[in-house]
């Protein structure tokens, strides 16, 4: 028996506009994550994939139907649950070190302690060298490495990425993908990962949610059993995403 | 937009590269002549229209201005010297103005970091906006009449009294009222602009309201409300003359304008105008620098 980390039941979510149009996001979701897993969340642009994971952080109320941290229902952020923007979203005013830094700012650890353990993860994403530099004079692909570095810097139990690699090139792309699950492999963190490429989420996921949209919900669930590290040039890839495609047609 | 100052330089450590130096000394030489050349065409303009005129009244030569400018400390038509009229006139403005920061970026701020008071606000704020402070001079004559500082402080004589007299309160109100919007919008905007993903994710950080409204809302706005603060203090300059046109003013840049009008010194209007023009690019300069150096991730972020 796995132990569930994320919970949702018939989640369900409409936002109200300015001017007072009802816009349905989501509707009756249900969803359990594992601990470990690695689930990535496909679907087309406005399905609610978004919403959804900014939910489960805590930065978005439901309208309907709950989510569960550990059980307990999701009310605010909570410093177990990071997660990593597709916008770029480092602090332009703090160097590369002390973005990676801020979150144990917020939690009050010691700067000394912090800086070092900033350090770390630092080099974990291969930016040992860009520690003083701003985040301006960084290109995507690092700012979103330090991105990563800084939600996996406070020791969240569970990361939540929203389409992390949605802005970059396809090789800095291709490449980040592959770092990510080195990260990964070494402890086998529960990562919630959104994406609209069904290429990358067969290259990352354990167990991929295909949404649709209007209103969002969830189509169907597929568990990748293929050997990692995934080879593209594999037939089963291929089909695999031939047959995701097919199913975000309909 | 990269500057220059962005440039990598590719020289060895230790080693200065005479030829980028010599490079960039002669862009800087181009740059300053280019730079010089409309006030030298401006010049000579004026110049050779009052040499033709022959009329000083309506416009003196620049050697006749010239004359005034560079005798600061020389007493004009028994109003004290250029330079003591300039002054009375910056710590005027230097009390309105900072009376005015003190006012306004607070509920800038305030304003846009909590919506209801943005709603509560916003509208009635919006209202004076328009009003030219020169607008509010009828009115502000019968709340303040000719009280001074030295009236509210209860100073009555001594040196300080003579200080203190000069900054009527009729004028500091002017004077607010022209630094009070710009340096208010560029603290509301300054706020309510931060974009969200960097609220969000200090929040997913496990940042409190505080640590979001200390370390995200306010560095973020900081360009925003030292650029208003440098407005401001250009319209707070700017609401010099219209101040100092008020009864009760016996001194000051406007004051020394006016009273050379009537007297038909144009000379002195054109010198005291052209020490209103240098005090209040000086003071933009001063900011401009400040903004450069501290808010260079501001510049060359995106
Ligand atoms: N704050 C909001 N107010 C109104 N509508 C919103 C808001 N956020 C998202 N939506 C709408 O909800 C739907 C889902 O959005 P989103 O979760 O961003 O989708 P995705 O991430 O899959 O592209 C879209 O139709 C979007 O326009
Ligand atoms: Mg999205």
């Amino acid at each position: 028996m796995q132990e569930t980390v994320i919970n949702i039941e018939h989640l369900s979510k409409t936002f109200t506009t300015e001017q007072g149009a009802l816009v349905p996001a989501l509707k009756d979701i249900n969803l359990s994550v594992d601990l470990n897993d690695f689930i990535c969340i496909v679907g087309p642009s406005g399905c609610g994939k978004s919403t959804l994971l900014r939910i489960i952080a805590g930065l978005e109320q439901a309208s309907d139907g709950m989510a569960f941290y550990l059980g307990e229902e999701v009310k605010k952020t909570n410093r177990e649950v990071g997660m990593v923007f597709q916008d770029y979203s480092l602090l332009p005013w703090r160097t590369v070190l002390d973005n990676i830094a801020l979150g144990m700012v917020f939690s009050g650890v010691a700067r000394n302690e912090s800086l070092q353990v900033a350090t770390q993860y630092l080099k974990l994403v291969g930016l040992g060298d860009f520690a003083r530099a701003y985040p301006y004079e960084l290109s995507g692909g690092m700012q979103q490495r330090a991105a990563i570095a800084r939600a996996l810097a406070n020791n969240p139990r569970v990361l939540l990425m929203d389409e992390p690699f949605g802005a970059l090139d396809a090789h800095t792309r291709i490449l980040l993908q592959k770092e990510l699950l080195r990260i990964w492999e070494q402890d086998r963190k529960t990562i919630v990962f959104v994406t609209h490429s069904v290429d990358e989420a067969i290259y990352l996921a354990d167990k991929i949610i295909v949404m649709s949209a209007h209103p969002g919900q969830i189509k169907e669930t597929i568990n990748v059993t293929m050997a990692r590290p995934r080879d593209r040039g594999n037939p089963l890839y291929g089909k695999m995403n031939a047959r995701i495609l097919s199913m975000l047609d309909h | 937009m990269k500057r220059s100052g962005m440039q990598l330089n590719f020289a060895a450590p230790g080693q200065i590269d005479f030829n980028s130096i010599s490079k960039k000394a002669k862009r800087f030489g181009i740059q300053l002549i280019w730079s010089l050349v409309i006030p030298v065409v401006f010049i000579a303009g004026w110049d050779m229209i009052a040499n033709h005129l022959q009329n000083p009244v309506v416009l003196p030569t620049v050697k006749e201005s010239l004359q005034i400018l560079i005798h600061p400390f020389a007493n004009l038509i028994g109003m004290g010297s250029l330079f003591s009229n300039i002054f009375v006139s910056l710590m005027r403005v230097l009390l309105g103005y900072v009376l005015a920061v003190l006012v306004a970026v607070p509920i800038g701020i305030f304003m846009g970091y909590y919506g209801p008071a943005y709603r509560l606000l916003n509208g009635f704020l919006g209202l004076f906006r328009p009003i030219p402070p020169l607008a509010w001079v009828p009115l502000v004559l019968a709340w303040f009449g000719i009280a001074s500082m030295a009236t509210l402080l209860g100073i009555k004589q001594g040196q300080w009294y003579v200080y203190l007299n000069n900054l009527k309160l009729s004028m500091v109100f002017i004077i607010f009222i022209g630094a009070f919007y710009p340096v208010l919008t560029s603290a509301l905007y300054g706020v309510r602009n931060v974009r969200k993903v960097l609220i969000d994710s200090a929040r997913v950080l496990g940042a409190s309201e505080k640590d979001i409204f200390r370390l995200v809302l306010l560095p973020a706005a900081f360009p925003s409300i030292v650029n208003g603060m440098r407005i401001g203090l250009g319209v707070a300059w700017m609401c010099l003359v219209s101040a100092e046109m008020l009864p009760g003013s016996l001194s000051g840049v406007g004051y020394l304008i006016t009273h050379a009008y009537t007297v038909a010194r144009t000379d002195i209007v054109v010198a005291g105008m052209i020490s209103i023009g240098v005090v209040g690019s000086i003071l933009d300069f001063l900011f401009r620098a400040l903004e450069d150096k501290k808010f260079a991730w501001q510049r060359l972020s995106r």
